[in-house]
């Protein structure tokens, strides 16, 4: 009981002192508008502890943040292997080899007005379709190692990019086309120094997208088979043996990893595209 | 219309590459079932084949590679296996009046579709829910608003197991709340986001033209910033609805569910049937299609009847 009545209470505490920052004086400051969502996590975590552990509840239902925390610290060399196995070789190099492929394909099919008009359709509407759906057939076609769950990945960030890149490539206005047209640059000059600036911030819209769906390809093409290390096969032998905490401490590992990948991107997306609107102010 | 005509070139190319591939795909396979058949194949033997390269199989045996075009259990299926698989399980069925026998994908994609419906559901009203009290509030704005985002980079198939381990633990019989549950959360993210912008969107002096009428805070939602919302809702709803289906998908996929197209891919990959497999792909591509679809037609008409210029 009385971790019931103490988690919610931290939990109310930490949101009247939210309340407090957010309307005072420096709410627009730095260190609040950091501050205040870290402590709305934590609160929520610690009123996950304070349940798990007031109402009795068993570690093969739901083991608390603080026995995850445990177990992620035994467990770290076989939460690097996996992590090399899933995120470095199958998603990142999967990520690679799309988002080259979709942008080199952007470029190409955008000389061509025609085949852009007809792709536009075609390529929004596959990317909106569940693609991962597509993993048990690579796996079946590329075998259990990580090519296939880089295929799978390479299939799923493919659309997003190139609808993207195709779009940001149409950007540019009849001006400033103009303009280089004055100057008398070629096509090749137009595009490097006028379309494909302007088409930054689609491109890493696409970019953000991707990284999201690299992930889950690489992991949802682990539950079709996979040798035994990678985070979706942890994942999902640990929920048959009821390891559920190491279970978590993947998801933990999931979580970072793509919260990292997305921060990456957004991080260069900043120094890249520091000219565009909505990175100003 | 003015698209009809690219679209329609782009896709003719996308389906001659495909059923170009279908050949050396297949190849293997097809001189495999020929030489079982006895029929002279070079060169002999399906170890010693796999030293060649595709290529110089199907140059070698060229009166093989049709077979490849007609396998029952193809590595790649030609788009037209795939379309009379598509019509087996479906239009067939239908007129044998067995719409809803467990072989139909009738069936499968009523299934997922509930789920998704569901989860669209519940994901929309969470996202509006989200949306309202982030613009109301500047604690909600500050504390919520990193946590949704963050929320959307981890990888929710991570998390599929366990959604359902816990709603079973908690007596929670089948599997349509934990799927509802999984789509839910990847759909109500373009929603709050796109309600966040909508609500808004009103410029200072329509809020200040309000102010003069001495209106409420619930008037002006309801009578400004709530209908100025409905565009950039729809968008959101548009994708919304996609995003469900996929996590519908996903939440069949890898948990042995016995029903639902993710669970006919599934069950496909287990009995190594390829064409269940890309015919359950293709149904639930139709399904997303059609839902889409319907969704721009009510954006259409409501947007219409609201005097908003389409």
């Amino acid at each position: 009981m009385i971790w019931i009545v103490g988690a919610v209470a931290f939990w109310l505490g930490a949101w009247a002192l939210n309340v407090r920052i957010a309307n005072s004086a420096v709410s627009r400051a730095l260190p609040a508008r950091i501050a205040v969502p870290v402590l709305f996590g934590v609160a929520l975590l610690a009123l996950w502890e304070g349940l798990v552990r007031g109402l009795g509840v068993s570690a093969v239902i739901l083991p608390a943040p603080s026995q995850v925390a445990v177990t992620f610290a035994a467990s770290t060399d076989i939460l690097w292997v996996d992590f090399v196995q899933t995120v470095l070789k199958g998603a990142l190099r999967g990520f690679l080899i799309g988002v080259v492929a979709a942008f080199v394909t952007a470029i190409v099919i955008d000389r061509s007005a025609f085949l852009t008009r007809g792709l536009l359709p075609i390529g929004n509407f596959v990317a909106a379709l569940p693609i991962v759906g597509i993993a048990p057939i690579l796996v079946n076609w590329f075998g259990f190692d990580w090519q296939s769950k880089a295929a799978v990945v390479v299939v799923m960030v493919f659309f997003p990019m190139l609808v993207n890149t195709v779009q940001g490539l149409r950007e540019t206005d009849r001006l400033q086309r103009d303009l280089m047209h004055t100057y008398a640059a070629g096509y090749l000059q137009t595009l490097i120094k006028l379309r494909l600036p302007a088409a930054m911030p689609f491109v890493f819209n696409g970019l953000k997208i991707a990284t999201t769906l690299a992930l889950i390809g690489a992991i949802v093409a682990e539950y079709f088979g996979s040798p035994t290390r990678g985070m979706g096969f942890r994942i999902s032998t640990g929920v048959g043996s009821l390891s559920i905490d190491l279970v978590w401490a993947e998801i933990v590992v999931a979580a970072l990893a793509g919260t990292g990948f997305y921060g990456l991107v957004a991080w260069i997306e900043k120094r890249v595209t520091f000219w565009h609107p909505s990175q100003r102010g | 219309m003015r698209n009809l005509l690219p679209v329609l070139t782009v896709l003719a190319l996308i389906l001659g590459i495909w059923w170009a591939a279908v050949g050396p795909m297949n190849m293997r396979a097809a001189l495999d079932i020929a030489e079982r058949g006895g029929a002279a194949v070079v060169p002999e033997g399906s170890v010693a084949r796999r030293e060649v390269s595709v290529w110089r199989l199907m140059a070698q045996n060229s009166d093989h590679v049709a077979a490849g075009y007609d396998l029952d259990r193809p590595r790649l299926p030609t788009p037209t296996q795939v379309g009379a698989e598509l019509w087996k399980t479906t239009g067939a069925m239908v007129l044998r009046g067995r719409a809803f026998s467990k072989r139909s994908l009738i069936n499968h994609g009523w299934i997922t579709l509930q789920s998704t419906l569901w989860g669209f559901l519940l994901g929309t009203t969470l996202g509006i829910l989200g949306a309202v009290a982030i613009v109301y509030s500047r604690v909600a704005d500050m504390s919520l608003m990193p946590w949704a985002i963050i929320s959307q980079t981890v990888p929710i198939v991570a998390l599929a197991p366990m959604i359902i381990v816990l709603s079973n633990q908690l007596g929670i019989e089948g599997r349509g709340v934990p799927k509802a549950i999984i789509s839910a959360y990847l759909c109500y993210f373009p929603v709050l986001v796109s309600m966040v912008k909508g609500l808004r969107s009103p410029t200072s002096s329509e809020l200040d033209l309000l102010k003069t009428y001495n209106t409420g805070p619930v008037q002006s939602f309801f009578k400004l910033r709530l209908p100025a919302s409905v565009p950039f809702l729809f968008t959101a709803l548009k994708v919304g609805i996609a995003a469900a289906l996929v996590g519908t998908i996903v939440g069949e996929l890898p948990t042995g569910a016995i029903s639902g197209l993710g669970a006919r891919i599934l069950i496909g990959d287990q009995f190594g049937t390829p064409l269940a497999i890309w015919s359950a792909l293709f149904a639930a591509a139709i399904l997303a299609g059609l839902l889409v679809t319907a969704l721009d037609l009510i954006q259409r008409v409501t947007l219409k009847r609201m005097g908003f210029r389409a």
